[in-house]
C-alpha cells in the first residue's frame, strides 16, 4: 500500500490518500500548485470505463469550490465513491497551502432525527478515519451508533486528512437509524476536529483520555460557539472516555461537567497501560475502574458505556464479557467487527423472565394509575416507586431493541 | 430473424437476433449455428455422436499400452494440422499436462489445432505463444485472465466459443465437436489406461470431466505421474476406451491442484449477503428434513455452508444431498450426519479429496450425471436449492458471468448454466465492486436469462423474480429485507452514480452457448 503524509520542506506539491493493489474505495491524489497554466488533470482509475469521465468532472467542480485556478492534478483510483475523492483533493489542495479557508462538500444526505440523550447506545461500531471502505455499509450491520474514529487509529500524518474525510463522510453518507458518532483527538488537536466535523451535525462527540472536567467544558463551549455559527440547533450529546487513574477518580465530576453529557465510558487499553498491568481477557484488573465509572454515571444520570473486547474471533469471550457488563451496570459496549454487534446486542437485552417480570410490574403501575392510587401492588406485594421506575425503563429499552411489540 | 453483418479477418459475420434479442453469429469457425430459441424451445433430432468401432487386435494383450513420453502418443495418435486436441480442469491452476501436450504437439510440426479445454487457467497463458505460433488456431473453452483478453482484443484467429460443464459434454456428445484426440490427465492410474483422480500426490477428486472425452473421442491418452499395477480402482476413467498410457514426473503443482486448506471470508458485508442466503432458504420452507443444495467454493458460497449448517442444527433438518464443488465445510457436513451424501463434481480442498477416497458416501460425479442437457435428465433439476454468483445481472434477472461489465471476458461459465435449473436459483452478490453497480438495466453479456433466475441476494437487500410469487408468498410476513431489483439499483446508483456504458466493438469474438448448444450471445472485441 502506498501511502501519504504532507510533505513540509515543499509546500506546493503534496498528496494525500492512498493507492495500490490491496487499497479499496480510496483514491490517491498528487497535487502541485501552480502560479500560471490552469488546471491540468491525469487520471488512472480501475473504474476509468464506467466512471472516468465524471472524475474528471468532479475534479474540476472540487478545484474550483477550492478557489485552486492553477494546479497539476495526478489522480490515482482505486473505486473510491465521489465524497471519498472530494475529501483527498481538498486534503492535498490544503496541504499544498492552497485553498486556505475554502472547502468544498459533497452533496448532503438528509439528517436523520436528532438523537435522544438516552437513547439505545448497546454497541458502537469503530470506523478508522482513514479508512474509507469500511463507511458505506457500515449501518447494514446495525450496530446503535457507529463511531468515526480521528484519535488511535488514524497516524499522526494523517490527522488533517481524515477529518476532511469525516466531515464529508457525515454529510453524504446514509447511516441509516445509527447514531453518527465522532472520537476526537485529545485535546488540544481535538479541537480541530470539531473545526472540521460539529458543522456536520454529529449526534455525539467522544472525548479521549478526559481527566479534567475543565476539558468537558472546553469543548462544550467550542461545540456551542460551531453550532451558533452555522445555526445548528439539534443537539450535539458529548461521551467522555477515562483511559487513567486521575480520569477514573475524576468521574463524577467529569460527567456533571456539562448537561450535553449523555454517556461515560472507559477505554482500558490506556487505563491498564497507566496502571502498568496487564490488561486480561476477565478484566479483573480493572474491576475497580469499570465500578466506579458506572458509580458516577448513574450518579449524575447518564449512561455507562463499557470498553471493547479485542479479540474479534472470540465470540464466546465477547459474550461472557458483554453480559458481565451488562449485570455490572453498563447499558452497551464499543464494537471493532461488525461481528461483534449481534452478540453484543443479545447480551445486553433483558432476558425473557426480567421482561415478563417488568411487564407485570408496569400493568400494576398502569391500574394502579388508573384507579388514583399512590400504592402500587403486584398479588400481595407492594412495589417500591424505584422497583417501578427501573421496569418502565426496562420495558422501554425492550422495546427500543425489538425484543417486545 | 433479422440479419445484420459485421467483419472478422476481411470476412464477413452474418448476425440472426435470437430469442433474447441478442445479435448473434450464424456460423461460427465454418460450422453453422443455431440462434437460442428460449428455454427449452428448441428440440434436437437424430442419433448421437460414436467414435470408430475398434479391435482388440489393435491393443497389446498384456493390456500394457505405455509409451516413452507424449510427442509418441501424439504421434502415434496420429495428431495432424486442423485436429481438435482435448484437455481437462480437474488439476485447475496446477495442470501441467494441457500445455505438455500442446507444447509436444508444437514440436511434432502439427499447426492450427483446435484446442478444446474444460476450462483453462492462468497458468495456462503460454497457450498464448502457441496461437502466435499458428500452433492453436482458436480456443474453443473459458476464457480467463490473460486468454481472455489476447481473444476479446480480437486477436485469436477463431471463435471462442464457451461452454457450460454440461454444453460441453452435449457438444461432444451431439457432434458438434468431434474431439480427434483427447489428453487426460490422471493422479492415478495403470497401464491398461484405468485412472482415477482421488489418489496420488497430486490427487484432485473426480475426473468426471474427461468423461465426454474418453467416451467420444477417436484417440484418447491418459498420462500420469502415479503408474499403479493393474487394476487401478476406482476406474474413473475407463481404460477400454484409453489408447495409450504416457508417465511422466509430475502432471501438475499440488499446492494449486488443490488449496491446503479453505479460508472463510472475514469481510462483513460478504458474510451478510452468506447470511440473508441461508435465512431466505429458512424462510422459504426450502431448507426441509430431505432437502438438497449446491454452492460452489466462492467466499459467500462457503460462508453460506456455515450459516445453514448451523440452522439445520437448530431446526433439526437433514439434507438427503449435497452438490460440490466439494470443501471442508461440505465433508463436515457428510461427517456430522447433515446430509447423506456429497455428489460431487470437483473438489477443492484436501478434505475433499480425502473425504472423496476414503467414504462411498462422497461420491463423483460427471457432466453426464450432472448437466448433461441432453439426456434423460440430470442431477441439476433435482437440486432444491442453487447458490450462485456473478458478474452482472440486471432488472429483469438476466445474468452475466463471463465478461466484465467492459467487455473482456472474465470467467468461463462452468456448472453454472446448468445449475439454473435447480428449484431455487439464488445469486449472492455484493450489490457493487469498486463502485461499479453489479445491478443493471441490461448485462454485457447474456449467460443465463433471467426466467431461470429467482432470487438475487445482495448485502441492501433480497430481490425476489416476480415470476415467482410462490417465493415472495413463501418469505411473506418474514423479518428479511425483501426488496424490489429496482429499488436496490436506485440506490446503488446514488451511492456510486450511474455508471457510463462501455462502448463494445462490432467484431463478434468469442459466442455463448446456450445448454442445448444454441447461441445465446455474442462476446465483441473490446476497443
Amino acid at each position: 500500500m502506498k501511502s501519504s503524509t504532507a510533505d513540509a520542506t515543499s509546500p506546493r506539491s503534496s498528496e494525500a490518500g492512498h493507492w495500490g493493489k490491496e487499497v479499496r474505495s480510496d483514491v490517491h491524489v498528487a497535487f502541485e500548485a501552480r502560479v500560471s497554466g490552469g488546471i491540468e488533470i491525469s487520471l488512472e482509475s480501475r473504474v476509468a470505463p464506467y466512471y472516468g469521465k465524471a472524475i474528471l468532472e468532479q475534479t474540476r467542480e472540487v478545484l474550483g469550490e477550492l478557489g485552486v485556478k492553477h494546479a497539476r492534478v495526478a489522480i490515482h483510483d482505486e473505486g473510491a465513491l465521489p465524497f471519498i475523492i472530494a475529501a483527498r483533493i481538498e486534503a492535498a489542495a490544503r496541504r499544498a497551502g492552497t485553498a486556505l479557508g475554502k472547502r468544498s462538500l459533497p452533496a448532503p444526505h438528509p439528517l436523520p432525527q436528532p438523537s435522544p440523550k438516552d437513547r439505545l447506545r448497546r454497541s458502537r461500531l469503530y470506523l478508522p478515519g482513514s479508512e474509507p471502505k469500511y463507511y458505506i455499509n457500515a449501518s447494514l450491520h446495525a450496530p446503535d451508533a457507529v463511531i468515526l474514529d480521528l484519535e488511535d487509529s488514524v497516524h499522526r500524518g494523517e490527522k488533517d486528512a481524515a477529518r476532511i474525510l469525516v466531515r464529508n463522510t457525515l454529510r453524504a453518507v446514509d447511516f441509516g437509524s445509527c447514531e453518527r458518532t465522532v472520537r476526537i483527538n485529545q485535546l488540544p488537536l481535538g479541537l480541530e476536529d470539531l473545526a472540521e466535523v460539529v458543522g456536520e451535525s454529529p449526534d455525539l462527540i467522544l472525548i479521549p483520555k478526559v481527566e479534567e472536567p475543565e476539558q468537558i467544558r472546553e469543548v462544550d463551549r467550542m461545540i456551542a460557539e460551531i453550532k451558533s455559527r452555522s445555526g445548528i440547533i439539534r443537539p450535539i450529546w458529548i461521551m467522555p472516555i477515562l483511559e487513567s487513574a486521575l480520569g477514573i477518580e475524576n468521574a463524577f465530576t467529569i460527567a456533571t461537567a456539562s448537561d450535553n453529557i449523555a454517556a461515560l465510558t472507559i477505554g482500558l487499553e490506556d487505563y491498564t497501560a497507566d496502571l502498568g498491568v496487564v490488561k486480561t481477557a476477565e478484566g479483573r484488573e480493572s474491576q475497580y475502574a469499570r465500578s466506579r465509572v458506572v458509580n458516577a454515571a448513574h450518579a449524575a444520570g447518564v449512561q455507562a458505556i463499557d470498553s471493547v473486547f479485542s479479540d474479534v474471533a472470540d465470540m464466546e469471550g465477547l459474550r461472557g464479557w458483554a453480559e458481565a457488563a451488562r449485570a455490572a451496570g453498563f447499558e452497551g459496549m464499543g464494537c471493532i467487527h461488525p461481528g461483534q454487534i449481534r452478540v453484543v446486542h443479545e447480551a445486553f437485552q433483558p432476558t425473557a423472565l426480567e421482561i415478563e417480570r417488568a411487564q407485570k410490574v408496569v400493568a400494576a403501575f398502569e391500574e394502579a394509575q388508573g384507579k388514583g392510587l399512590a400504592v402500587v401492588s403486584l398479588g400481595s406485594k407492594m412495589i417500591d416507586p424505584p422497583v417501578v421506575q427501573r421496569a418502565l425503563k426496562l420495558v422501554e429499552r425492550a422495546k427500543a431493541m425489538g425484543a417486545i411489540s | 430473424m433479422s440479419v445484420k453483418v459485421s467483419e472478422k479477418e476481411g470476412e464477413r459475420v452474418e448476425l440472426a437476433h435470437n430469442a433474447v434479442g441478442r445479435a448473434v453469429p450464424t456460423m461460427v469457425n465454418g460450422k453453422p449455428q443455431i440462434p437460442f430459441l428460449g428455454v427449452e424451445k428448441y428440440q434436437p433430432r437424430g442419433r448421437k455422436a460414436a467414435p470408430a468401432i475398434c479391435s482388440n487386435k489393435d491393443y497389446p494383450d498384456t493390456g500394457d499400452k505405455r509409451v516413452a513420453d507424449l510427442e509418441t502418443a501424439l504421434r502415434k495418435c496420429g495428431l495432424r494440422n486442423g485436429m481438435v486436441i482435448s484437455n481437462h480442469h480437474h488439476l485447475r491452476d496446477g495442470d501441467k499436462v494441457a500445455l505438455m501436450a500442446l507444447e509436444a504437439a508444437a514440436r511434432i510440426g502439427v499447426k492450427d489445432l483446435t484446442w478444446f479445454p474444460s476450462a483453462s487457467f492462468p497458468s495456462q497463458k503460454n497457450a498464448i505463444e502457441l496461437m502466435e505460433k499458428g500452433v492453436i488456431h482458436h480456443i474453443e473453452g473459458s476464457l480467463n485472465g490473460p486468454l481472455g483478453d489476447y481473444c476479446t482484443q480480437g486477436k485469436m484467429r477463431g471463435m471462442a466459443v464457451l461452454r457450460s460443464h454440461g454444453g460441453r459434454y452435449q457438444a461432444i456428445q451431439d457432434g458438434e465437436v468431434h474431439v480427434d484426440v483427447a489428453v487426460i490427465a490422471a493422479p492415478a492410474a495403470d497401464f491398461f489406461g484405468n485412472a482415477d483422480g482421488s489418489h496420488g500426490k497430486s490427487a484432485c477428486g473426480s475426473l468426471g470431466f474427461a468423461l465426454a472425452d474418453s467416451t467420444y473421442a477417436d484417440r484418447v491418452i491418459v498420462v500420469t505421474d502415479n503408474l499403479i499395477p493393474f487394476p487401478c480402482v476406482p476406474w474413473q476413467i475407463q481404460g477400454n476406451n484409453v489408447d495409450f498410457v504416457v508417465e511422466v514426473e509430475s502432471i501438475g503443482d499440488p499446492a494449486k491442484i488443490v488449496s491446503g486448506s479453505t479460508q472463510l471470508t472475514r469481510s462483513p458485508d460478504r458474510l451478510r449477503i452468506a447470511e440473508l442466503v441461508a435465512q431466505f432458504l429458512r424462510a422459504a420452507g426450502i431448507m426441509k428434513n430431505g432437502f438438497s443444495f449446491q454452492a460452489g467454493a466462492g467466499g459467500i458460497a462457503l460462508a453460506f455452508v456455515q450459516y445453514l449448517k448451523q440452522m439445520m442444527k437448530e431446526d433439526g433438518v437433514k439434507a438427503r444431498f449435497v452438490r460440490g464443488g466439494s470443501t471442508k465445510f461440505l465433508v463436515e457436513l457428510l461427517q456430522e450426519g447433515l446430509t447423506d451424501y456429497i455428489l460431487d463434481g470437483q473438489t477443492f480442498d484436501l478434505d475433499g479429496v480425502k473425504s472423496m477416497a476414503d467414504d462411498p458416501r462422497h461420491v463423483a460425479t460427471s457432466p453426464f450425471t450432472s448437466y448433461n442437457y441432453h439426456g434423460k435428465g440430470n442431477f441439476a433439476s433435482l437440486v432444491d436449492a442453487v447458490v450462485l454468483g456473478a458478474t452482472e445481472v440486471d432488472v429483469n434477472f438476466d445474468a452475466n458471468v463471463v465478461t466484465h461489465s467492459d467487455g473482456r471476458l472474465l470467467h468461463g461459465i462452468g456448472g453454472w448454466q446448468n445449475c439454473l435449473f435447480a428449484g431455487c436459483t439464488i445469486l449472492a452478490l455484493p450489490s457493487f465492486r469498486d463502485r461499479i453497480p453489479v445491478i443493471v438495466d441490461e448485462v454485457t453479456t447474456m449467460t443465463g436469462p433471467g426466467e431461470m433466475i429467482d432470487v438475487v441476494v445482495t448485502e441492501r437487500g433480497i430481490a425476489i423474480n416476480p415470476r415467482r410469487a410462490d417465493l415472495l408468498d413463501a418469505v411473506k410476513g418474514s423479518k428479511l429485507p425483501i426488496r424490489p431489483i429496482q429499488d436496490i439499483k436506485a440506490e446503488v446508483e446514488k451511492i456510486c452514480g450511474k455508471p457510463a456504458r462501455p462502448k463494445l466493438g462490432n467484431r463478434p469474438c468469442a459466442v455463448v452457448k446456450w445448454v442445448d448448444g444454441t447461441v445465446l450471445d455474442t462476446v465483441w472485441q473490446v476497443s
